[in-house]
């Protein structure tokens, strides 16, 4: 199975759909900088690692592949779940090299430049991602 | 105030980019990694290391390993509920949220703290 880009997918997703998952994106990096400040920094962490988007992202995909088969005549609320739960899967694969993001900004970041640590940290992620993604492909 | 106003917005935005990221991409199972993309992490401890230093930043860190190993449990018990139960997405990622809590509070209390 190769990767592809899809631009046509961005058509599908309405104004109000980008707007819950900036809300739900900034309301979670607001609370998890109160919760920080309130409670230190230990119980503020926890929160980095949040699925705060999961659950409005979860339901587009449910939703657009829902009405994907609805429009060719067929019953589409299996398939939706089908697409999200393949979408989760692969949630859970990112979410091993997100551990190694934060393994990595936790060794690195007090004696390094921050914004080196943090970008070299993302490209290590996406790079374990891959990895992960393809070796469970091949399983 | 003002400050919470700047995390808001930078961690919509950051938030956002990589759900565009997650849309655009096919097979679903590649555009799924982005669902565990690094955002709030980035707006966070960039914001964090600015204010209150790079050891408060690691503490943060520290604690979102326990986190990140949470978020695989949660991740994986929707992937499973979605593939054999009947019950909507919605209802199924917010139902399977005590699992993300209860591990993440208990891994950083058993282990972290």
């Amino acid at each position: 199975m190769r990767i592809e880009i899809e631009p046509s997918a961005l058509r599908k997703t309405r104004w109000y759909e980008f707007a819950v998952r900036f809300l739900f994106g900034g309301l979670i990096t607001a609370v998890a900088g109160i919760i920080a400040k309130k409670f230190g920094p230990g119980v503020g962490g926890l929160f980095l690692a949040f699925p705060a988007i999961f659950p409005a992202s979860a339901t587009l995909i449910e939703k657009h592949e829902k009405q994907k088969k609805e429009r060719a005549g067929l019953q589409g609320s299996a398939r939706g779940r089908k697409a999200a739960s393949v979408d989760a899967a692969g949630a859970a694969i990112g979410s091993l090299a997100l551990l190694v993001f934060a393994l990595l900004v936790r060794r690195f970041l007090p004696d390094h430049n921050d914004w080196l640590v943090l970008t070299v940290s993302t490209g290590i992620w996406l790079a374990v991602s891959l990895l992960l993604w393809q070796i469970r492909k091949r399983l | 105030m003002k400050v919470i106003l700047i995390r808001f917005l930078i961690g919509g935005v950051a938030v956002s980019v990589f759900a565009i990221l997650g849309d655009l991409f096919k097979p679903k199972s590649f555009a799924g990694l982005f669902g565990a993309a690094p955002s709030v992490a980035l707006a966070t401890l960039g914001l964090t290391v600015a204010s209150d230093g790079k050891h408060y930043a690691a503490t943060e860190a520290n604690s979102m390993v326990a986190a990140a190993v949470a978020f695989f449990a949660y991740s994986s018990c929707v992937s499973w509920m979605l593939m054999h139960g009947k019950v909507s997405a919605l209802w199924v990622t917010i139902l399977c949220l005590p699992v993300w809590a209860l591990l993440a509070f208990g891994i950083w209390y058993a282990w972290i703290r």
